[in-house]
């Protein structure tokens, strides 16, 4: 299994939409053949299509506010003694989070189709909450699945959906998370195909999904590319990418520019959920060794028991609560490009205490998981060494956990 | 010799009327409730499908997966699938017994050990809903090899041309899906339509035997009992989940329905 140079790593899927010839695939059922072909077709015509591409870059930058900043954390570093630490601000971003480039590109293909409803699941609520705004823009009816429990613990990113107009459909089956959320918008969809666009959160589900949300969340690392050059004259020769990994859209987003680079130069490190210190749960398949299976229409590392039912996971952050993980995060796994490890909840909780001590940063607990193993490394690296992480959501959103856990805020 | 499949379609035909197949999940509510339902209502059935319940099933409305979260709650492994299909055969040689589910128990179970064990047991077709066409191809050869019908499944939104591949490499059987739904919607297509386009299909290639699943009840199956063979599931899981409800005996319910269904299309 290699990874090939100079394409970009969405694109190096065989005919079946296999990554590594196991990784991904359709595994659809007949019913969605036809409109997963029909988007597929679609999104290959438009990518390359200059005015599909203005319109994208158009609203970039003046929809989601592109370039967001990039930022060293001089007290961070100076408390921690050791490489530097810098932060790509993504919750910057129109809305607070990375999720926004994905629900903006899937809502300008939803028009450029022709169909005038968009459905989508969430987790943390910030896929949903992008999704709702970008069809409120664009002039689209918009229903998000989300499970019962992120419901109530993602209060207000489910009232910013509301207030956009969005419908929110409970899931009460199974965990009642986002595994069972993307289930039933799946089923949703296998309904109503023949008028509505299906977004799918991050970079899993069926082949053609995880390319679309791919492309558009690598916005992220062509800014960051040039915001290297002009910070440091030149890419510098020790750099630690680090971010937090569920369905792993923000991950891919940060490192596409830089898959290319040899790791001794450019470190790609993912962090997973390993979820409660003390519970056996967890949503961490590519750092807990787990097995392949299939889950939502593709093969990945997959949080499963020996007779492929898929297990409970447990994080305090909704958005990595998810058993299975990008298949292309699995080819980066598998060819050992990347390296992934995971922090519990505890420790996501003291990062998130530590980095709004020193700094002016409110990372939600997904990013707080990448800031996590941050925080563990830098002390151990040389000051020349450049540990950029990915802030890819504001913590807004976690406002009643964060209060529960620690009690004030 | 022709399959077991096949001659139920025959025998059917014979009668002037179409197949009915039922569909219940292995295990609900608990492997030997599950086991003597299927052997009761196999006298009014001309197929039995039963399906390996999965707790992630992408394609199946809220009756099936209610049947389906209850037969793995009670503890229903793959392997009781099996022992189930076996006893159910050895009493009812002559009856076709199709399994159906989602292809990841498969993958996991390993697909040749899988393939030779639904051999062993003499378990009759297969039928995977997330393993479409022509990702499927390799998998419906190791079947025929098995002497296994691979049932392929065709939509409303099949394209012309795949739907004349699909037949093309097609075994006994196809299973045409009545609209754009999950398991167990509202008939939200006029039987008139369905029928249409069966018929479309059927052109095709007269000698497979096609069924028509996906909101069939007891107040729809007559008006579509053009088609080969119709399949009714969610009625029959709904049912099993009224009686337990009511404290009612399942099996008697159960094969109540499934009667009524039969004297409707005869």
């Amino acid at each position: 299994m290699k990874l090939k140079r100079g394409i970009p790593l969405i694109d190096q899927h065989d005919q079946e939409g296999f990554w590594g010839s196991k990784f991904g695939g359709s595994f659809i059922p007949e019913t969605l053949k036809k409109p997963v072909e029909d988007l597929t077709n679609e999104f290959k015509k438009l990518r390359k299509d200059k005015r599909f591409l203005k319109k994208r870059n158009f609203y970039f930058k003046n929809y989601i506010g592109t370039p967001t900043s990039f930022v060293k954390l001089n007290n961070l570093t100076n408390h921690l003694g050791g490489a530097q630490i810098w932060a790509k601000v993504v919750s910057e971003a129109n809305g607070g989070a990375h999720k926004i480039y994905n629900a903006t590109v899937h809502a300008l293909i939803c028009k450029s189709m022709g169909k005038k409803y968009i459905v989508g699941d969430t987790g943390a609520g910030y896929a949903g909450k992008m999704l709702s705004m970008a069809a409120k823009k664009f002039g689209l009816k918009c229903k998000i699945f989300m499970g019962a429990k992120d419901i109530k613990r993602q209060k207000p990113n489910c009232d910013a959906m509301k207030k956009n107009g969005a419908e929110i459909v409970p899931v009460y089956s199974g965990s009642q998370t986002l595994v069972d959320a993307v289930s039933e918008c799946m089923r949703y969809w296998v309904s109503n195909c023949d008028n509505t666009h299906m977004c799918v959160g991050s970079t899993v589900g069926p082949n053609i999904f995880v390319k679309i949300c791919g492309w558009s969340t690598a916005q992220i690392s062509r800014e960051l590319k040039v915001q290297l050059k002009s910070q440091f004259k030149k890419i510098p020769k020790k750099i630690k990418l680090i971010n937090c990994v569920g369905g792993g859209s923000s991950a891919y987003g940060f490192w596409s520019e830089f898959i290319d680079y040899d790791k001794k130069q450019i470190e790609l490190i993912g962090v997973e959920a390993g979820g409660p210190k003390k519970s056996k749960l967890h949503a961490a398949p590519l750092s807990k060794n787990t097995k392949i299976g299939i889950l939502h229409g593709a093969a990945s590392y997959l949080c499963q028991n020996n007779e492929g039912q898929i297990n409970d996971t447990e994080s305090i952050s909704a958005g990595l609560d998810y058993p299975g993980v990008s298949p292309i995060h699995c080819f980066l796994k598998d060819t050992k490009r990347a390296r992934y490890t995971y922090a519990t909840d505890e420790d996501a909780l003291n990062a998130y205490v530590m980095v709004t001590k020193y700094e002016n940063l409110n990372p939600s607990l997904e990013p707080s998981h990448a800031f996590a193993e941050a925080i563990k490394i830098a002390p151990k690296l040389s000051k020349d060494t450049i540990i950029i992480v990915n802030s890819c959501g504001d913590a807004k959103k976690d406002r009643d956990i964060l209060k529960e856990r620690l009690g004030k805020k | 010799m022709a399959s077991l499949i096949n001659q139920a379609f025959q025998n059917a035909k014979k009668e002037s009327r179409p197949a009915l197949l039922t569909y219940t999940v292995a295990g609900d509510s608990t492997k030997k409730k599950s086991l003597e339902i299927l052997k009761s209502i196999s006298d009014y059935a001309d197929i039995c499908e039963l399906g390996f319940p999965h707790n992630t099933p992408i394609a199946d409305g809220g009756q099936i997966q209610t049947s389906a979260y209850r037969a793995i709650k009670n503890g229903i492994k793959i392997n009781d699938v099996f022992s189930l299909a076996n006893d159910f055969k050895k009493s009812k040689k002559t009856k076709p017994i199709i399994l159906m589910g989602y292809y990841n128990m498969i993958f996991q179970y390993n697909e040749n050990k899988f393939l030779d064990k639904c051999k062993n047991v003499k378990v009759d077709g297969l039928i995977v809903v997330d393993l479409p066409y022509p990702e499927n191809k390799k998998f419906a050869t190791k079947c025929k090899k098995r002497g296994i019908n691979f049932i392929q499944l065709v939509s409303p939104t099949t394209s012309k041309i795949r739907l004349k591949k699909i037949i093309k490499d097609s075994h006994d059987m196809l299973y045409y899906i009545s609209m754009l739904s999950t398991t167990g919607g509202k008939l939200k297509v006029s039987p008139k339509k369905i029928l249409e386009r069966y018929s479309k299909i059927k052109k095709q290639n007269k000698s497979k035997n096609i069924v028509i699943g996906f909101g069939i009840t007891e107040k729809t199956i007559k008006s579509l009992k053009k088609a080969d063979g119709l399949v009714v599931g969610s009625a029959i899981c709904k049912e099993i989940s009224n009686s337990i409800k009511k404290r009612q005996n399942a099996v008697t319910n159960v094969t109540n329905i499934v009667k009524r269904l039969k004297n409707k299309i005869k």
